[in-house]
């Protein structure tokens, strides 16, 4: 009982304290499991982490079923995953009445257009940060530009082109990249 | 009735669906999730969806799950938004839970990283693909302060990694101080 407590509190201040997501979040897991609980060695941090980018879902609910499971089974896994997205629940929903109950007044509509293009701007900058590690596999530029993975560069371009031309479902994009991939280098 | 249930449904399949196919956190199902209640269900509009974005974004805890609950309190209020978090959160329940169980042999797969690095670059043209249909629609306005909040906002974030809360409360107040010297100098907010 103790250790489901202790789970659920871990991963309540991690769903609590991580803002901006992903990445953000990994300091903060890494405390919780590895610093502050004999829950996982730092080589099976780092591998939950490989793992939480190579399958689909958030890191902070990946590594909370992983970290629960592997300390107390699935229930643990449950207990942890609802910690985690605990405070989103309480926080967002009350943003979400705020929004939608003060929304039409001018004040409120000027500073939501203010921070439109904002949201933009960091989308821009994520999906900057993935082009170069698709082409590049690594999170910095390298000094020579043209030193790239041209395969992952075609599928960029390819893909982009299919998007903006035909509108395509994206998933079906993603899942083709994926294909092509496996196609490709099993080639070469 | 029969309204309603459709809807709860079709909610929770459409957030189960692209919890299960998205890849990378965050800012990858945040297109996805434009695409499939903007552009094909035309619950939310384009506009208000970068609103919820910006909640999304600067709200604690994973971006997806954020998301996922402002959509589903948008469609179908609490109800809506426990369905949809439930949807975001069992994919990856399930499929860790397995991959737990052998992810060793996972991890060292040939295939699995050959996908991987293929969905990198097709996840980076979907993100590519968002930012060119969002940035139109904030030229389309044709006035200068959107523009420099974009470039600024993202000088910002991209070279001085600035703190996420902190550009989306300045811009805020940027936004409300435009509509407050508009309302008071030129007469009303066009």
């Amino acid at each position: 009982m103790m250790l489901y407590l202790e789970l659920f509190w871990s991963f309540f201040q991690i769903g609590l304290f991580s803002i901006g997501g992903g990445y953000a979040a990994m300091p903060l897991i890494q405390h919780q499991v590895v610093d502050a609980h004999p829950w996982l060695t730092m080589t099976q941090f780092a591998d939950i982490m490989t793992i939480a980018e190579m399958t689909p879902g958030p890191i902070a609910i990946n590594s909370a079923t992983f970290v629960g499971i592997r300390v107390a089974g699935l229930p643990g896994a449950i207990i942890a995953t609802l910690g985690c997205i605990l405070p989103s629940c309480i926080i967002v929903m009350t943003l979400a009445y705020i929004y939608y109950r003060f929304r039409s007044l001018t004040i409120v509509q000027g500073a939501l257009a203010g921070l439109r293009p904002a949201v933009v701007a960091m989308i821009a900058s994520a999906g900057i940060s993935l082009i170069i590690l698709s082409f590049y596999e690594q999170r910095t530029l390298p000094k020579d530009w043209s030193d790239a993975n041209y395969v992952s560069v075609i599928i960029f371009g390819a893909g982009l082109l299919i998007l903006r031309k035909w509108k395509l479902n994206p998933i079906y994009v993603m899942a083709g990249a994926g294909v092509c991939g496996i196609l490709v280098y099993s080639v070469i | 009735m029969k309204e309603n249930t459709h809807t709860f449904r079709k909610l929770f399949w459409s957030t189960f669906k692209l919890s299960a196919c998205t890849f990378g956190g965050g800012f990858v199902i945040i297109p996805l999730m434009r695409q499939k209640f903007v552009e094909e269900l035309h619950w939310i509009d384009e506009q208000e969806m970068m609103d919820l974005i910006a909640i999304a974004q600067s709200s604690p805890g994973p971006i997806a799950v954020n998301a996922a609950i402002l959509i589903g309190y948008r469609v179908a209020g609490a109800p809506g938004a426990l369905l949809t978090v439930l949807g975001t959160v069992l994919p990856p329940l399930v499929i860790i839970s397995l991959v737990s169980l052998f992810y060793q042999a996972f991890r060292d797969n040939a295939i699995v990283n050959m996908a991987m690095m293929g969905m990198t670059a097709g996840v980076a043209a979907v993100i590519c693909d968002v930012v060119l249909t969002m940035g139109m629609t904030i030229l389309k306005q044709k006035r200068v302060l959107p523009v420099l909040v974009l470039l600024t906002s993202f000088v910002a974030v991209r070279f001085l990694h600035i703190n996420i809360i902190l550009i989306i409360l300045l811009c805020g107040i940027v936004g409300a101080a435009d509509a407050f010297y508009q309302l008071h100098h030129k007469g009303g907010i066009q």
